[in-house]
């Protein structure tokens, strides 16, 4: 069981280093444009949106890989 | 960084002894006023006092100021400000049962002096892609930070010496990270936490002389996660802070609301004869950090305690990893 907890807290930090590179590269170059002073409120949105979606599947990733590490440890 | 070096070491100095010299006066206080509760994991009917969070709060408050008087930086400010509030509020907390939101919601406006004080910088640094200008998408960040790193803290303070013990381990490595980033003043001004918990650590180890309470444990997590904004470093905490992420986040998706532990009505864990702890079959209790390490058979609460810590230190390194990769990008 605890090669089990080591292996999800590997597997936590790797979801973050991905996490951080998704956030880097999809939410940084976002931009608006053409509605003035209202860019930078409908940019945080946007951004904001995805940042909640990602945050989702993570927490579903996360879900996924502790059934399948810990069924897989109580089985053994 | 070298005229850091005296602020640094006075600083630790106070944060330790402060702690260390009033806890047994504080036990004293509380015995006398009878505010003890049940060690509910020893045979016999031991009571221990609690909170031990004002000793806490006094350590942080007077090593912070004298680092002030040396640093003049308005992070401290910030910082020893968010850190009281979460102590009154651990403190309420500890005196009236309050209800399962009261926490989150009261830490979030605990979290307010950060942004009054404009003592973050909106740019999210992650390791290996470099940062990430979120200006609005920050606030909520810091509005959320403190009361994810508080009731993260507080959740993780179900044995003797864990969440003591545990902040010491986490603490230490978040202030080895901010000098490897090359954020040197942060790095003095997160030094006490370290100190106060190790001096806590003393009282509250395995037998506990004394619990920190919501009060000390609110206090210790609140100003981790303010020292990880005013740092910049809050990708790295998140990584050291790992193994109390994971008992919260099991905890959470096993219950599947915002919830106080004493609303819980099964038991994750129970004894055997010899007064171990054993994993329990319950299935409407929740899922939890020492639920899952017992689940491999029977330990006692230092077996689990000390399991807990070598779980500390592997993301304590992961942690120092992450500072590293904090300087290479791709």
């Amino acid at each position: 069981m605890k090669a089990g907890i080591y292996g999800f807290l590997f597997a936590m930090w790797i979801l973050i280093l991905i996490g951080g590179g998704i956030v880097v590269t999809l939410l940084g170059p976002i931009t608006i444009t053409g509605y003035g002073d209202m860019n930078w409120f409908i940019g945080s949105v946007i951004k904001a949106v995805i940042a909640i979606i990602l945050v989702v599947i993570w927490i579903l990733i996360l879900s996924k890989i502790k059934n399948w590490i810990f069924k897989k440890e109580i089985k053994s | 960084m070298i005229d850091l070096v005296i602020p640094a070491f006075v600083s630790c100095i106070i944060a330790f002894f402060v702690v260390f010299v009033t806890i047994p006066p504080l036990i004293k206080f509380l015995e006398k006023r009878n505010m003890a509760v049940k060690d509910m994991n020893k045979k016999e009917d031991i009571m221990v006092v609690r909170p031990g969070g004002p000793s806490i709060i006094l350590g942080i408050i007077v090593s912070e100021i004298v680092l002030y008087a040396f640093l003049q930086l308005n992070e401290i400010i910030a910082i020893i400000i968010t850190t009281t509030a979460a102590f009154a509020i651990g403190y309420v907390d500890d005196r009236k049962v309050m209800g399962g939101w009261f926490k989150p919601v009261a830490l979030a406006i605990a979290a307010i002096p950060i942004i009054a004080f404009g003592v973050y910088d909106t740019n999210l640094a992650f390791p290996l892609f470099g940062e990430v200008q979120i200006p609005a998408l920050y606030l909520g960040l810091i509005i959320l930070m403190i009361p994810i790193t508080g009731n993260t803290i507080n959740s993780i303070d179900v044995l003797n010496g864990v969440a003591s013990g545990f902040m010491v381990i986490t603490s230490f490595s978040l202030s080895i990270c901010l000098f490897i980033v090359q954020n040197y003043e942060i790095a003095i001004v997160s030094l006490p936490l370290a100190f106060v918990s190790l001096a806590f650590y003393k009282y509250h180890k395995i037998p506990s002389k004394i619990f920190p309470g919501d009060s000390g444990a609110l206090t210790l997590g609140a100003m981790y996660g303010s020292i990880a904004i005013v740092g910049g470093v809050e990708i790295i905490a998140a990584v050291a802070l790992l193994p109390a992420v994971i008992n919260s986040f099991l905890f959470l998706s096993s219950v599947k609301r915002i919830v106080e532990h004493r609303q819980i009505k099964g038991k994750p864990v129970d004894h055997t004869d010899d007064f171990k702890l054993k994993a329990t079959d319950d299935k409407t209790a929740p899922v939890t950090l020492v639920r899952l390490l017992l689940a491999g058979g029977p330990l006692s609460e230092k077996q689990v305690g000390f399991t807990i810590f070598k779980l500390a230190i592997f993301s304590g390194i992961l942690a120092v990893i992450t500072a590293f990769m904090m300087g290479v990008s791709i």
